[in-house]
């Protein structure tokens, strides 16, 4: 099944400048219950979002209004924990389509791709200045360049390469998706099995 | 001849293709499912209108989203149930081998499966969560994945995934009396931090190891994600075939005999390389806690909260915030804090001797007062033995009482959550905010430094109660 292509993206961010967020904290455990992908939006972050009787709670940045964008920017080791694509699922139907850290876990990295959200690893000290540019100016831009795997603050020179696979690269680009490449592997993985069995 | 790891020995054996700077086609021989990340995976099969390619090397359990008591009754809470029944029903449609609640077999997923003898080595086994790197104290490459890939697996019995580099962990020496597993694995994550071993796979080795039974390896092995590696394993020796001999789905008879053979050259070769070693000393391990808001937040039972000038991996920001979430002072005592509850259970510590541990401290103690005790078996067959053993009647005898299996309040997910601002010494693997229900204050540790804290009521070090 397609997924979402990426190419090119400009847009404004959200600064959450806190290490180790855990995939509890994305989406926390009693709002995996749903038997579809759809609307965990609404319960990203949310024990950070709301407080218990469900009021928004002002001082988190996902109730500041002066932010917005397609771009979350985090800090280091972003999605550690659980295996659950929900958290990826979640921060997608927030409306992410980039989450920038210093370093991801490695289940969250792959289920970001997975489902075209663009993980982009930046060094620490480039990760430092984008959190002072947006505390500094809540308009300041980014543009993400999958294909020159580029990422920028527009308005000034400041910029970084990122890594990629160039697999991974050419799926979001095509928004071709893993299943469909083992799809038309099914041949050379019957092969194998019967090689097994010899 | 090339040198090898056992992880490579045992990925390059299940190599299907290999995409040039990119990930490899991997084949996988076990695939167990639940409830919890599954029924997306099978919505997909369907919008694609595929079927499941080998549903014999599925196997299904209900675990994350099951209640702990009356479970002979139909689950309460709506989207639960739903959820457990879409389960039902996918395995049903696909021709999948389900141990569903109130079957003999059922429990959680990374503990049926190696007591039931379908974790074996030298295999590759993924499961749709983080916990599945338990397996790897079999010796096998075990991980967990997300929904997509579980969907990979269903529809092609294969997964894409990136080669992950190798690290060696070894625990020379030998461990002191009332320093358990759980222990280890604590320590081990205290001193590289919970993403030390990011985009690496483990494989632990030393006398330390050498000297545990199987239940302590999986402890082990089960909290290797806890410190961001993909999996953990340790080299198959006779403690592990004893393990598996006559388990109900192991080998027998002659390809008994064969799988030995195979089994027994599953070592690293004495001059393979890792891509990074590191030692530590048994005898420097003492009973853990932790005191955070992450894992890797572990200290002796015995000693101080760090201060803010010794944080360690942590930055200032994030000691800050989990002190705060806590209710800790820099530099206090662990030892001698009042504790609200007692989580005993998960696919970390919710086996039988896990229990037999526990049941074991506090025979002939009383639960302390105010304590709040959740004694969780990991299985049906867990709980089927503690009855036989005599545990269940040693911990009632002691004030407590043991629930049915699942991974209750490890990530309460059902009813089983620990209120508000209360601490939990629990069994478990994840000490994150509001892990085990909004608010809750967990504190990590072995089933003896539980029982300890369980009887006293307060954070007690177990060793002066033994």
């Amino acid at each position: 099944m397609p997924i979402e292509k990426f190419r090119t993206l400009i847009s404004t961010c959200v600064p959450l400048p806190v290490e180790n967020v855990d995939t509890d904290q994305i989406i926390p455990a009693r709002f995996l219950k749903a038997t579809t992908r759809d609307g965990f939006g609404a319960n990203l972050f949310r024990d950070w979002r709301y407080d218990h009787a469900g009021r928004p709670r002002k001082e988190f940045v996902l109730n500041d209004n002066r932010y917005n964008g397609e771009v979350l920017v985090a800090g280091k080791n972003f999605g550690s924990g659980s295996s659950r694509e929900h958290a990826a699922w979640a921060i997608k139907d927030y409306g992410f389509r980039v989450v920038v850290s210093s370093f991801f876990a490695d289940i969250f990295r792959n289920n970001a791709l997975n489902n075209g959200l663009l993980p982009v690893q930046v060094t620490a000290g480039f990760l430092s200045l984008l959190f002072d540019r947006i505390h500094e100016n809540a308009e300041v831009r980014v543009m993400v360049d999958l294909e020159q795997q580029k990422i920028s603050l527009m308005d000034e020179k400041a910029g970084e390469q990122f890594e990629i696979s160039s697999y991974k690269k050419k799926c979001l680009l095509n928004g071709y998706d893993d299943i469909d490449f083992l799809l038309s592997m099914k041949d050379r993985i019957v092969e194998w099995e019967q090689n097994q069995m010899l | 001849m090339s040198k090898k790891t056992i992880f490579d020995k045992i990925w390059d054996n299940h190599l299907v293709y290999n995409i040039p700077d990119g990930p490899d086609a991997l084949y996988i021989d076990r695939h167990y499912i639940h409830e919890v990340t599954s029924p997306q995976a099978f919505g997909g099969l369907k919008e694609r209108g595929i079927n499941v390619f080998r549903p014999d090397k599925t196997v299904a359990t209900a675990d994350h989203n099951v209640p702990t008591i009356n479970q002979h009754l139909p689950i309460q809470e709506e989207l639960s149930r739903v959820q457990v029944e879409k389960l039902v029903q996918n395995c049903k449609e696909h021709n999948i081998t389900l141990y569903g609640l109130n079957h003999p077999y059922n429990g959680i997923v990374h503990v049926i499966g190696p007591e039931l003898g379908i974790t074996h080595p030298g295999m590759t086994i993924v499961c749709g969560d983080s916990h599945t790197s338990t397996h790897g104290a079999f010796g096998s490459i075990a991980f967990g994945i997300g929904t997509s890939e579980v969907e990979m697996v269903l529809a092609s019995q294969c997964i894409m995934q990136p080669r992950p580099r190798t690290m060696l962990i070894n625990i020379d020496g030998n461990l002191s009396r009332g320093v358990t597993a759980k222990d280890i694995i604590l320590y081990i994550i205290s001193q590289i931090s919970t993403g030390g071993a990011t985009g690496y796979f483990v494989e632990y080795s030393g006398e330390a190891i050498r000297s545990l039974s199987m239940e302590a390896r999986m402890t082990i092995c089960n909290m290797s994600i806890e410190m961001g590696a993909r999996g953990g394993l340790i080299a198959p020796d006779d403690v592990t075939f004893e393990y598996l001999r006559q388990r109900r789905f192991a080998p027998s008879g002659e390809e008994w005999d064969r799988s030995i053979k195979t089994w027994s050259g599953l070592a690293s070769d004495t001059d393979a390389t890792f891509d990074k070693e590191i030692r530590f000393d048994a005898g420097q391990i003492e009973p853990m806690i932790t005191w955070g808001t992450n894992p890797g937040m572990g200290i002796p039972v015995t000693g101080n909260i760090p201060g803010e000038d010794e944080t360690g991996h942590n930055s200032v920001g994030s000691y800050r915030k989990a002190l705060d979430y806590m209710g800790f002072k820099p530099g206090e005592a662990m030892a001698g804090k009042k504790v609200d509850y007692v989580f005993v259970g998960s696919c970390t510590n919710g086996r039988i001797e896990d229990l037999r541990n526990f049941a074991r401290f506090v025979k002939g103690k009383r639960k302390a007062r105010d304590i709040i005790a959740w004694i969780v078996p990991g299985s049906r067959q867990v709980e089927k033995q503690a009855e036989e053993e005599g545990i269940r009647s040693m911990l009632e005898e002691a004030g407590f009482e043991m629930r049915q299996p699942g991974c209750s309040a490890c990530l309460a997910m059902n009813e089983d959550k620990i209120p508000e601002g209360k601490y939990a010494v629990s069994t478990s693997n994840r000490n994150f905010e509001g892990r085990q229900g909004p608010g809750a204050r967990t504190l990590l540790a072995s089933p003896l430094t539980a029982a300890a804290a369980a009887v006293t009521g307060v954070i007690t070090d177990p060793r002066t109660l033994l």
